[in-house]
């Protein structure tokens, strides 16, 4: 392979592993700080939440979606536009409620946690929990006009570990 | 494969964080007489070396995933320009704008439109909070230099938003 082929691969790869990596320093550098795996919990979702609220500036100047119309296009668009924009994955969605306000992203390959391997005493850590707080910004930042003030709950997110592998949250909007 | 706007927006939060958790948290490295300023000065390199700490080890981590012919690099100079060329396109989308030596182990690289220092405003407002925003990458590069064999010290500075100059001084073994 010639240097120029293989030093656009290069770049490439180390381009994709960056944001792993850089998530993981931050994960054990936070179970440094903290003494407990729920108080790294708070913090990720907390982090991530102000990731969110810019993110969504960002996403929607690129991605070109309009307006969504009800819950299930939403969770079409994090689905299909914004994981796939960001992450390079097309997360599943199920689990619907019968209200229709509830559903579940299940992420077969969570690009998160490549390399990956959580210790032993760190059983209670939810390693993504980044992505929750970073959903919850985005959509409390998005929310519908038409709803008042008391109207919108906070959104609740959360990650549902059932196989220990990519399980991902679910989004909650309850209307007034 | 991961944006690479969420490295931006992961390393933006991550300062805010580290800043966040200072014990005794001062506006700048300005010297002067403040009262508590040894606290606050204290306060600020912890949280600076804790970014490095964690550049260094990402830095460490992108070295050693480098397939083997890449780090048969011939001379300490091939080292130093795939930093600037295949690092910087990798992590900032661009290549350093330049990169001097005085052929005794020491490095200047120069970066006009550093992305990380972009957002904030250009000139001379904020250049107190630069270093807050360079520590990352300073530990960054002298990580994955590790990992190529080469251990080194690498500061950096600002003159003006956003350029700015990374200093790596090879250290002799």
């Amino acid at each position: 392979m010639s240097r120029q082929a293989s030093r656009g691969t290069e770049s490439k790869k180390m381009s994709s592993e960056l944001f792993t990596l850089t998530y993981g320093a931050l994960v054990t550098q936070l179970c440094k700080d903290y003494e407990n795996d729920e108080d790294v919990n708070k913090q990720l979702d907390k982090m991530g939440y102000n990731i969110g609220v810019r993110l969504i500036e960002d996403f929607l100047a690129r991605s070109n979606v309009g307006r969504c119309h009800d819950f299930r296009e939403t969770a079409d668009v994090i689905a299909k536009v914004a994981f796939k924009m960001y992450l390079g994955i097309t997360p599943s969605i199920t689990n619907w409620s019968p209200a229709g306000d509830e559903f579940s992203l299940i992420l077969e390959n969570n690009p998160l946690v490549d390399f990956v391997e959580l210790p032993d005493n760190h059983s209670s850590l939810i390693y993504s929990n980044l992505l929750c707080g970073v959903l919850r910004g985005a959509l409390e930042m998005k929310r519908s006009p038409d709803l008042g003030p008391g109207d919108m709950e906070v959104l609740g997110v959360s990650i549902r570990k059932e196989e220990a592998e990519g399980m991902c949250g679910s989004g909650e909007e309850r209307r007034g | 494969m991961a944006d690479a706007a969420l490295f931006e927006f992961l390393h933006t939060e991550m300062v805010a964080e580290l800043w966040a958790h200072d014990p005794d948290p001062s506006p700048g490295v300005s010297a002067g007489p403040r009262g508590g300023e040894m606290g606050g000065r204290k306060g600020q390199k912890t949280s600076l070396s804790v970014l490095k700490g964690m550049g260094f080890r990402v830095g460490q981590a992108l070295g050693e995933r480098l397939p083997r012919e890449t780090l048969a690099f011939r001379e300490e100079l091939d080292i130093l320009k795939f930093l600037c060329k295949d690092l910087w396109v990798a992590v900032f989308q661009k290549q350093m704008d330049s990169l001097r030596t005085n052929h005794q182990g020491t490095y200047v690289l120069q970066d006009n439109s550093f992305p990380l220092l972009v957002r904030m405003a250009s000139g001379l407002q904020y250049l107190e909070e630069a270093p807050k925003f360079l520590a990352f990458t300073c530990g960054l590069l002298r990580g994955t230099l590790s990992t190529l064999g080469i251990k080194s010290l690498v500061t950096a500075s600002v003159a003006a938003l956003p350029a700015c100059k990374f200093q790596v001084v090879i250290q002799k073994a």
